[in-house]
């Protein structure tokens, strides 16, 4: 048998749009602003409102579905792409641990009232779910789960796409609170979304937005430094954030953890 | 796409550990449903009244020690069904090929080890409802349980992440890994999934009046819901070489859609199970035509039957044979694409087409694909369809180099 052993790809990508939602910074705009030393915002929403779902649904939407969706929207827009022409991959450490809370407390106490839409609400792909269901997209979805090498799975999911052919694609990262019990075991705080559109180099859309490069190597990648990532820890998503801090503040070099000792290294080259 | 070598893959379910279990009883047309004997963890409460695929032997399994940190019951079941069919040997030999940072471990469930969550829930301790201290263990409590316990069992060190799009997941881990080889990222991919009986899933579809309380029919005219079943099963995927073997298995196309309609009922019309299973077809380069055996998803609830049989009338000619085996093992969730995809690639290896199980009057929405007897033909490629809760939708093929 021969040696097929490759050198380590490296996978690239222009970023056209990006959505971002934490308690205090409700866009990208605010996200950005504060990661250049700016403040959050006084009045901002406690809960996101993705305009996608009825409103009925977008009162009864489980946090993290509702945030997931909003920043998947605002990356949509800022790219300039129809959100039903792309397809997604949604990363998150947990899913809603508020619904798992609730079924486990359920099925310990009286299993036979669980609630039907609670349960279908319970699938890591919930998130996703919603998402085709509002955009109308009909485009392959998926959800992916790897602690807080979750968001970096992600991206090279995402990158692994673009190679096999697609224009563009949408990468979510989000994790809500943990809920009762859950809390001791599984730590997390706060409300988080993240999202790009991300495009082949040779078929970018209409924005300009930096060029993405990113590889596997070896190592930690270390707590991230940026004021984005100062700002959510403890949140199970905030592995993700020391790209969003490069993109704010134009910094070109950083290293998500990828999981096993192993880290993605990310270089930005800004226009 | 280019084709992907199957170095080696297996199944476990309620019909036992391995594909010659699996291959015999869907010969001898046995199934492995069994009264629900999974007791709630509520007291007072009694098991729901249905059948279950349940795999025996689970409770009598401890992980071995050095992995005792990972116990609960999905990840027992992860490592049986991690050792027949010569599935060390094929990882063994990937890492010595390619070196184990290069072998990704792409794993699909639906509900990891939440078992292990709802026990914890059901044996709180003190005013301040503490875990208690055998369950207080972090990494069982999210749905990457599964791929990093695979992980820390095989030693691969590439790529890990674990795909949950309910019952699509363990077929979506052949497409992504075709993409992760693909793009470079890796050579060898470590694919499969894992699914356990729980609360959360007996319940929940009980909520959603899905379970049939007797043993599921599909493509029934009588059919009320499904069997729900635990089952884990796993392949090795590898990039072909220039010579492969003749006969020697690969999968050769996978697709993807949405549905785009509801969380848990199917696009009324098939639309999304269509588009997947045409993509499939296109990335294959065939025509529907030459496909010999389609693995239907097939729950046996109303809605599913319908719109599967409806969508495979309107893509294949009435030559195909077409099947639901959840008859045989129920329906394992997040596990059920990987095992029905062995369940297909057995039909390809061995000519020996299972038909559906108890089923007797068929649906008159059937087409003349769906067929519930047994059959024996040479076939040279086969499918399988996942379709799950969100409207995620997967198709796979197979064929023989």
């Amino acid at each position: 048998m021969s040696d097929s052993r490759q050198t380590p790809a490296v996978l690239s990508a222009v970023i056209e749009g990006i959505g971002y939602w934490s308690r205090g910074l409700p866009s990208w705009d605010a996200a950005r602003a504060y990661a250049l030393g700016g403040a959050e915002l006084a009045d901002a929403p406690s809960r996101p409102s993705p305009l996608l779902l009825a409103a009925n649904e977008r009162r009864r939407a489980p946090e993290t579905v509702a945030v997931a969706l909003d920043v998947a929207l605002a990356a949509c827009q800022a790219a300039g792409r129809d959100p039903a022409a792309l397809p997604s991959v949604f990363a998150s450490s947990h899913g809603d641990m508020a619904i798992t809370d609730y079924m486990c407390a359920t099925l310990a106490s009286e299993p036979r009232t669980i609630s039907p839409t609670r349960f279908h609400n319970s699938v890591h792909n919930a998130a996703a779910g919603y998402w085709t269901i509002g955009a109308g997209a009909m485009r392959p979805a998926t959800a992916l789960s790897a602690l807080d090498a979750s968001f970096a799975q992600g991206l090279i999911e995402a990158l692994a796409q673009l190679a096999a052919g697609d224009d563009a694609v949408l990468l979510v990262g989000y994790d809500g609170a943990a809920t009762g019990p859950l809390a001791q075991v599984a730590a997390s705080r706060g409300l988080l979304g993240a999202a790009l559109v991300l495009a082949r180099p040779d078929r970018r859309g209409a924005a300009a937005g930096p060029l993405l490069r990113a590889r596997f190597g070896e190592g930690e990648a270390g707590i991230g430094d940026g004021k984005l990532s100062a700002r959510e820890t403890g949140n199970a998503s905030a592995a993700m954030l020391p790209l969003f801090d490069a993109l704010a503040t134009r910094h070109d070099r950083l290293a998500l953890p990828a999981g096993a000792g192993r880290i993605l290294q990310v270089e930005l080259a800004h226009d | 796409m280019p084709p992907l070598a199957i170095r080696a893959y297996t199944a476990t379910t309620a019909l036992g550990r391995g594909l010659d279990a699996q291959a015999r009883a869907l010969r001898e047309r046995r199934s492995g449903l069994r009264r629900n004997d999974f007791a709630p963890l509520a007291p007072g409460e009694a098991p729901l009244d249905c059948w279950i695929g349940r795999v025996e032997g689970v409770e009598e399994a401890p992980l071995p020690a050095h992995l005792a940190a990972w116990e609960c019951r999905n990840n027992r079941l992860a490592w049986l069904s991690l050792q027949p069919d010569g599935l060390p040997e094929a990882i063994a030999a990937a890492v010595a090929r390619h070196g184990a940072e290069r072998v990704a471990v792409i794993v699909g469930t639906s509900t990891s080890s939440i078992g292990a969550t709802e026990e914890a829930y059901a044996r709180l301790e003190g005013e301040d409802r503490q875990f208690p201290a055998d369950l207080s263990r972090p990494l069982l409590h999210t749905p990457h349980s599964l791929g990093a316990f695979v992980a820390a069992a095989t030693g691969l060190s590439g790529p890990c992440v674990t795909v949950a799009t309910a019952c699509s997941s363990s077929a979506k881990v052949f497409a992504q890994a075709a993409r992760l080889i693909h793009a470079g990222l890796a050579d060898a991919a470590l694919v499969g999934g894992v699914d356990t009986l729980c609360g959360s899933v007996l319940f929940g579809f009980n909520s959603l009046q899905l379970v049939s309380s007797a043993p599921c029919l599909p493509f029934d005219a009588h059919r009320v819901g499904l069997s729900l079943g635990e089952a884990g099963g796993f392949a090795v995927l590898e990039r072909c070489d220039a010579d492969e073997a003749p006969g020697s298995l690969q999968l050769r196309g996978y697709g993807e859609s949405s549905d785009a309609h509801h969380m848990s009922s199917p696009h009324p019309e098939g639309l999304g199970a269509r588009l997947a299973m045409i993509d499939a077809l296109a990335r294959a380069g065939i025509g529907a035509e030459r496909v010999g055996y389609l693995n239907l998803h097939g729950t046996a609830t109303p809605a599913n039957d319908q719109i599967e049989a409806f969508a495979v009338a309107s893509l294949f000619p009435p030559t195909l044979h077409a099947s639901s085996t959840k008859g045989w093992t129920g329906h394992t969730l997040g596990a059920a694409g990987i095992v029905e995809s062995a369940i297909a690639l057995l039909a390809l290896q061995h000519g020996h087409l299972p038909g559906i199980l108890n089923s007797r009057v068929p649906d008159p929405a059937n087409g003349p694909q769906i067929r519930f007897d047994n059959a024996d033909a040479t076939i040279d490629y086969a499918m399988n369809n996942s379709f799950g809760f969100g409207g995620n939708n997967c198709s796979l093929v197979f064929a023989r180099a």
